[in-house]
């Protein structure tokens, strides 16, 4: 009797608008509090490093220059927006790429890698395929993924086939990437008559089109990136492919029992993820770069990793995280030039902000906020790594 | 002064939990319950899943501090706030998944925590005999040197047991003990218990298995949605009554099971060779064959080869020899999903493991294998709007109980999860249905009904083996039994007529003559 009466009766198919709100809010109090903690204690580093005992007034003034300095280097002087913008392009498509693999349970250490594989395919398609306009540069955005998409399919085929832990294997096969393009850049593919090595400079037809004249950067990059970031989130939600993808990645026992083909969703994430961290490469070098030079390396591979921890590999998540990365890297500059601090203070601050997301039970213990019930979803990269 | 246990522990005399309340956000666990236990006794608390048995007993473990209520020992008000205060004050508890070091020795897992008595050097010596000494003492066989890896759950039982005694618990509370034992073990369990109860302890039994709580209490106390339906003199008490103030109405403890007639045989294992994970074949040449509307109980003490039967038949284990039938198609190497467009469906074992998926909603469990078929999708694209349909039917009709459709599973009842994976397999309309361990740990409502839901499907003419650990399950079900025992089934009987005695004979290895 007790049972029957306490049925839900067909309940309501959505939980209703305000909860969803209120989701998607208490979500965002763990990493916003992080990030303003981190850049608390990264003034206090830079307080102390300014000889703050000594002088503790004058410590204080340059604490602040400094941060005026972040800030205006990042925002507020000519074209800083602009360059900000311009270097949140890759993050996100890198952080997606991390981000989409691990839906799959998958960690792709191998971005920065894929990327550069990207950034290759796109530039070989960009100067030497000469095509019509629009057609090139579509062409060239799509060798580009598929560059990154074949390399990261590879960590995903070994797993599948032999087991080996795609950690161990896209780091490895960062270190071919480099090596590859570095000889590709050097030799075959290098533009003659040019003193340092690099590819010749991809046709105009390939280019990404930028917003303003010269010499502002900002490039049509920035939609291709928010277009991906659209395009993986409903391909994660709406289809049954993404479906198999966040199964596999929740639970893979229970994928195989539902008689889901694992090896082959392996491959795929892999491949899609490959994809997104080579279309990072392939607009890097479309929209601004418009050759590879050898020494391409920005790292932008490795921060992805940081990135779409901090946005807890939710794809819309990648946005704001993305863009937090790319300001602190284009305002780290003038920071140093205004404060005398040095720039390396930027990647403890960002140390820090993965810290506090990673481990939320520092934020939760100093802001005193409550536990949500659910903790284990809060490290989503913590897990796993010894499967 | 106190008297003392043998082990030179103070005994608890008394322990009275007054008044608890517990709440959660939109529960009240535990409202007002009164719960006491003596020095001597076994006093047993059944409840089904979520009536606030574990509620109330995380309380005294000081896992949960009660919103309001008082705990007394000795006459004594205490706040515990964590286990080791529990533990001091003389509380012990055995968890229904034993908390062990698998690579460690007995030994070692027994010293794990704790000091020893020659500061930064191991004293496991010692340790190992004070280990026998309580081995001895409680009938509880075990070799202190042996690593837990290899030792059979009735034995790492054991070792959760000794652990507890070993820190001087005289109050010991046992989570579902028996869940996870063969009959000839719950009878070496219920001596042990006997000799802890005779030398002072204090026992709190949890269960909803009524024959044993009927075995073993002095006293029982009934949790019914959080509240105590009574405390009882056991003696008094017959199963249907207990069964009554549990679920708070008339329980069916005897099934109905129509006549049928059983049908052809769908399900044919012919001379089944599979090797098990450490290298080893864990079935050898095992022949079994399941006909429409027929119930097939496969018996026997887990680790006899079972789970890897069953991965076998899902597809998920390679067969090195023999072959698999199902509905006269061979089926042996294919993989899952072909076995499942060709009529089978599967309960498995590991309910969160294989079966479910914690973080996912109902809805997405309930489309993990048919999310890419209509209704659920159209060309490669989910329709949620069709799934939530189907969802909300399926719901109803398997009688889930969830608050909404997007709730994730993890916060439903094992009872819950289970009929959800039964609403799912059910839905398929399955020729074949494998069913592992399908009421493992479930309460005694979803039970019942999820053994009324097999017995309607054996009537509908479905081919099933049911896969159990449990005895009691296996004889109200089934047609014909088969006791598995060290990969080999070594006996077939008739269902109704079998009794448990042949059965646990059986189970032993003793092989069965008239088979």
């Amino acid at each position: 009797m007790a049972e029957v009466a306490k049925t839900v009766q067909a309940p309501a198919p959505s939980s209703g608008g305000a909860a969803m709100v209120w989701r998607v809010v208490s979500g965002l109090i763990v990493p916003t509090l992080a990030v303003v903690t981190a850049l608390v204690l990264g003034g206090v580093v830079i307080w102390l490093t300014s000889g703050g005992f000594g002088a503790p007034g004058e410590a204080t003034q340059k604490t602040l220059a400094a941060y005026q300095g972040l800030l205006d280097g990042a925002f507020f002087n000519e074209r800083s927006f602009s360059e900000t913008i311009v270097a949140t392009t890759p993050y996100i498509l890198a952080g997606l790429s991390v981000a989409f693999a691990f839906k799959g349970g998958l960690f792709n250490i191998g971005a920065e890698g894929q990327y550069f594989l990207g950034a290759v395919s796109a530039a070989w398609v960009g100067y030497a395929l000469p095509l019509p306009p629009v057609l090139h540069l579509l062409v060239a955005l799509a060798a580009g993924f598929i560059g990154g998409g074949l390399w990261g399919a590879i960590p995903g085929y070994l797993k599948a086939r032999t087991g080996a832990h795609e950690v161990i294997v896209t780091i490895m096969l960062n270190y071919i990437a480099f090596l590859l393009v570095d000889w590709l850049v050097n030799s075959p593919l290098r533009a003659p008559r040019s003193s340092a090595p690099k590819t010749p400079d991809i046709l105009d037809t390939a280019m990404l089109p930028r917003f303003f004249p010269a010499p502002d950067r900002l490039h049509s990059g920035i939609l291709v990136a928010l277009f991906a970031v659209v395009i993986i989130w409903w391909f994660l939600n709406k289809t049954t492919l993404g479906f198999e993808i966040r199964t596999v990645g929740a639970n893979r026992d229970a994928a195989r029992y539902a008689g889901m083909n694992v090896t082959r969703i392996f491959v795929m994430a892999m491949g899609i993820a490959g994809g997104l961290a080579g279309l990072a490469g392939g607009v890097e070098v479309l929209g601004l770069q418009h050759n590879l030079p050898a020494f391409f390396s920005a790292g932008y591979g490795f921060d992805s990793i940081a990135i779409a921890l901090l946005a807890r590999t939710n794809p819309l998540g990648i946005v704001p995280a993305a863009f937090l990365f790319g300001a602190l890297r284009n305002g780290a500059d003038l920071m140093e030039l205004r404060s005398g601090a040095s720039k390396q203070i930027i990647s403890v601050v960002q140390a820090m902000m993965l810290l506090f997301v990673a481990a939320p039970a520092i934020i939760r213990a100093l802001y005193r906020l409550r536990a949500p019930k659910d903790a284990v979803k809060e490290a989503p990269l913590s897990r796993g790594w010894g499967g | 002064m106190l008297e003392l246990l043998p082990s030179g522990q103070p005994r608890i005399e008394s322990l009275k939990m007054m008044g608890i309340v517990k709440r959660f956000p939109g529960v009240l666990a535990n409202d007002h319950v009164n719960f006491e236990v003596n020095a001597g006794e076994v006093h047993a608390l059944l409840g089904e899943n979520g009536a606030g048995k574990s509620t109330l007993m995380r309380q005294l473990y000081g896992l949960y501090r009660p919103d309001e209520g008082e705990i007394i020992l000795n006459g004594q008000p205490v706040h515990f706030r964590s286990p080791a205060d529990a533990i001091n004050a003389g509380i012990g508890m055995i968890h229904q998944h034993f908390m062990l070091v698998p690579t460690l020795t007995v030994a070692e897992n027994v010293a794990l925590g704790l000091k020893s008595s020659r500061g930064v050097q191991l004293d496991l010596d010692r340790v190992a005999q004070r280990i026998e000494e309580l081995a001895k003492r409680y009938g509880l066989r075990v070799d202190p040197q042996a690593p837990v890896w290899t030792l059979a759950v009735g034995e790492q039982q054991r070792v959760e047991i000794i652990k507890a005694l070993y820190r001087g618990a005289a109050l010991l509370v046992l989570d579902e003990p028996t869940a996870v034992l063969t009959p000839q073990e719950v009878d070496d369990l219920f001596v042990t218990l006997k000799q802890m109860v005779t030398d002072g302890h204090a026992l709190i039994f949890i269960s909803h298995k009524l024959h044993e709580v009927l075995a073993i209490s002095q006293r029982v106390t009934v949790l019914r949605d959080g509240r105590s339906v009574g405390t009882y003199p056991t003696g008094a008490m017959t199963k249907t009554e207990l069964a009554r103030l549990m679920v708070g109405r008339e329980v069916v403890l005897q099934y109905n099971r129509k006549p049928v007639t059983p049908g052809e045989a769908r399900l044919v294992i012919e001379d089944l060779t599979v090797a098990g994970d450490k290298g080893m074949d864990a079935l050898h040449s095992v022949s079994l064959t399941v006909h429409a509307g027929e119930i097939v109980g496969l018996a026997g003490v887990s680790g006899n080869g079972q789970r890897e039967l069953a991965q076998a038949l899902a597809g998920l284990r390679s067969v090195s020899q023999g072959r698999v039938l199902l509905n006269g198609q061979d089926v042996t190497h294919t993989p899952p999903a072909a076995r499942m467009a060709a009529g089978q469906a599967s309960i498995p074992e590991e309910r969160m493991r294989e079966g479910a998926i914690r973080d996912f909603s109902v809805s997405e469990n309930l489309i993990l294998q048919d999310h890419a078929r209509p209704p659920y999708s159209r060309r490669s694209f989910l329709d949620f709007k069709a799934i939530a349909e189907r969802s909300a039917q399926l719901v109803e009709s398997f009688r889930i109980k969830t608050p909404t459709l997007d709730t994730p599973i993890k916060t439903l009842s094992g009872g819950n999860i289970q009929k959800l994976i039964l609403a799912r397999e059910l839905s398929r309309k399955p020729t074949v249905l494998i069913a592992a361990q399908p009421t493992r740990g479930v309460d005694i409502g979803a039970c019942e009904y999820i053994h009324q839901r097999l017995l309607e499907q054996r009537e509908l003419g479905t081919a099933i083996l049911l896969i159990s650990e449990d005895l009691d399950e296996i004889r109200a079900l089934s047609d014909r039994i088969a006791v598995m025992y060290e990969g080999r089934i070594v006996g077939v009987v008739d269902g109704p007529t079998a009794t448990a005695e042949d059965l646990g004979l059986m189970m032993a290895g003793v092989t069965h003559s008239g088979a």
